[in-house]
Order: structure tokens, then sequence, then C-alpha cells
């Protein structure tokens, strides 16, 4: 099965604060307010305006970060990708 | 209704209105010198209205209503009816305010800075606000903070100061007894006494004050200062906010701003003295 892709809130959708070591995240179209800690901003980043798998966005950390083995980052962005989907913060492409 | 009168407490304009005058009396001798602008359209009603026309007279119960309704608040008896107008206050601000984030926080100014205490009821922020008020410190409220989403400044919302239980003592042996309303005994929060804030806090009750320090205070325990992060005084004050999610995205800012400008610290102390002591010593840091 072909990995799933996603595509990141517009960003005029979302208003981002680092604050410390976490970030948060208004959500202007459902008026929440997310409090996430590393990778989430990390991947919202590299995700941009484009549709995106866990491994092209794996890829894309991997020329900033130290991130160690693609495939295993890849397997934990999935997991982070499936979570903020449920939040709304990414939507399936 | 039969009785009736406006106070101003910073920027908010009550009317409150009574079957009975003995409420009324008493919040208009607690509230004798605030300012009064009766032409000024008010911000929030209060009522204390009798649950049936009869029990006015008939072991007479006092029932809380306003713009907003608690349905399932006990009513009081009419010897608590000063509690009861000051519940209706702090309801009808707590969900009708707008024009600011509302912080359920003490505060204290100096110099024009001010010192926010966040906590939960118990933790201490009152008594240690109404302290420090007598001992140099502009008192600006013991139960609500409000901040500014355009200049992120804090406001005052310097009400009587609901002293309880033990706080009762401690302050009354400080300050002269005409700034002291009835001994309010077994309530459901306990014994309550109102102070009246000094007559300097009421005068400059309209200026705002940039925070300089947020605490957390916990009355109890060894003294102790632990550092807060930004991120958890940001999840904990919005906690502490009744209008953080109405306010949307200015509340968002507001929080987010005061958090990063301000720094933020959970301190415990075994009593009011070392709880003054620690203050000034992290206020002395915090404007240095």
């Amino acid at each position: 099965m072909a990995d799933p892709l996603y595509r990141a809130a517009p960003p005029a959708a979302l208003r981002v604060e680092p604050l410390g070591e976490l970030t948060l995240i208004f959500d202007r179209r459902s008026m929440q307010t997310h409090v996430v800690a590393p990778p989430i901003p990390q991947i919202l980043d590299a995700m941009g305006d484009d549709i995106c798998s866990a491994a092209a966005i794996a890829e894309r950390l991997s020329v900033a970060f130290d991130i160690g083995r693609a495939g295993d980052a890849a397997s934990i962005i999935a997991e982070r990708l499936d979570e903020l989907a449920a939040l709304g913060l990414v939507a399936a492409a | 209704m039969r009785y009736a009168t406006r106070i101003a407490v910073g920027p908010v304009q009550f009317r409150i209105g009574s079957d009975w005058r003995a409420p009324i009396a008493a919040i208009e001798r607690l509230y004798a010198g605030y300012p009064r602008d009766d032409a000024r359209p008010a911000d929030a009603a209060v009522r204390l209205f009798a649950a049936r026309p009869w029990r006015r007279w008939l072991r007479p119960s006092v029932h809380i209503g306003g713009d907003f309704t608690v349905p399932d608040a006990l009513p009081l008896p009419l010897s608590m009816g000063l509690l009861a107008a000051e519940m209706g206050m702090n309801l009808q601000v707590a969900l009708g305010w707008r024009r600011h984030l509302l912080l359920h926080a003490s505060a204290v100014a100096r110099d024009g800075r001010a010192l926010v205490m966040s906590g939960e009821s118990g933790s201490g922020k009152s008594t240690l606000a109404a302290l420090l008020g007598e001992e140099g410190w502009r008192l600006m409220g013991d139960e609500f903070t409000l901040v500014d989403p355009v200049s992120g400044d804090a406001l005052a919302f310097p009400r009587a100061v609901s002293l309880k239980n033990a706080a009762i003592g401690e302050v009354a042996e400080r300050v002269a007894p005409e700034r002291l309303g009835p001994l309010l005994a077994r309530t459901p929060k306990g014994d309550i006494r109102h102070l009246i804030p000094r007559a300097e806090a009421i005068a400059a009750m309209h200026e705002p004050a940039r925070p300089a320090l947020i605490l957390f205070p916990r009355f109890g325990g060894a003294a102790a200062v632990e550092p807060m992060g930004e991120g958890e005084a940001f999840v904990r004050l919005t906690e502490a906010s009744t209008n953080y999610v109405a306010l949307g995205e200015a509340g968002f800012a507001t929080l987010a701003r005061l958090v990063r400008e301000t720094p933020a610290f959970a301190v415990s102390y075994p009593d009011s003295a070392s709880g003054r002591a620690l203050v000034e010593g992290l206020w002395a840091e915090a404007v240095r």
C-alpha cells in the first residue's frame, strides 16, 4: 500500500507562537489552541504547501537535522501525521 | 427591583438590584469610597431575588441572577445577602466580560509594575495580596486580574477583598476596624469578612501596570521556589482564565505575550511571613 499523503493546514489558518521548548498553535478555523513539542513544528515547517508522505518529510528533515536512520524517522513521522490529522492540523491529500 | 445600587470596580460598572434593602446597604457601605458614575450604563447586572414572593418575609432566601445564571446554585439565607451579591458580581464578570483577558488571579503593583498571583481557592493568593496591599504595594485585586489585549498591561479589579477563615484574624490585626465588613460566619465557603482596599488603591484603580512577575503560590509545605517554563505557565493560565476560549485569537495572543515577557515561578510557603519574603526576593530579581 502506498504511503498516505498529507497536506498541512494553510499558513493563514494557523497562528504559531514558539514559547520556550514548546510551540503554541492557534487554529483560526476551529478556534482551538494546541500546545506542541518537537518534532511537530518541524514536521509542519518541512511540509510547506506541498503534498507529502512521511518518507518525503523524513527526507527533508534529514537535510536540516540529524534524525538517524531515515526509515525509523519515517515511521515516527507517520504516527505524528496521524495525530496531526486527528487535530485538524494536517489533512489527508 | 425594589432596591438597587451601582458601583464601579476597575473598568466594570455593576448594577445590583435586590428584593431586600440589607444586601444593598451592606454593598453601599463596603463600596462607599469607590468613584461613582451613575450616568454610565452598567456592564453587568446582578439581581438578588426571592424564590417566591412570600419568601421575602418568611425565611427569606436569596437567589442570584443577572445576565448569566448558574442553574444549580443554591439560594443563600438573607443573612448572607452580601456574599450573594459578591458571588453575583464575580459570576457576571467571569462569564460576561470580553474586553480583556480575565485571569482568576490576584495582583499587586509597585512603581507601575504588576505582580500577578494565580492559584486555586486556598492557595493563599488572596491573603498574600491583601497583606502586601498593607505594606507598600497597591492592591489591584484579590480575585480577578484583567489583561489588556492591546497594551499587554494588567488592569485592576479591586473589589472588596474576601478574607476567609484564618486570614480574617491575620489581616484584621493590621487594619482599622472601619475597613472591615461584617463577619459572615459559616457560609458555604467558611467564615468570610470583607476588607475595603486602601483609599490609594481605589483611587488608582484605573491605572494600568505592566506585568513584571507571575507567581503560582501554594500555601503549606516548606518554602520553595520553582521556575516555570513559558509553556507550562501558558497552560496553567488558560485554565485560570474564564474567558480565554471566548476571546479566541485575541486571548491566545494576549496570553502568549504575557508569558513570553513575564518570568513565572511556582512558590510554596508555610506561612504568610515567608510568603511575603519570597515575593520580595523574587520581585527584586524581576525588576532589576
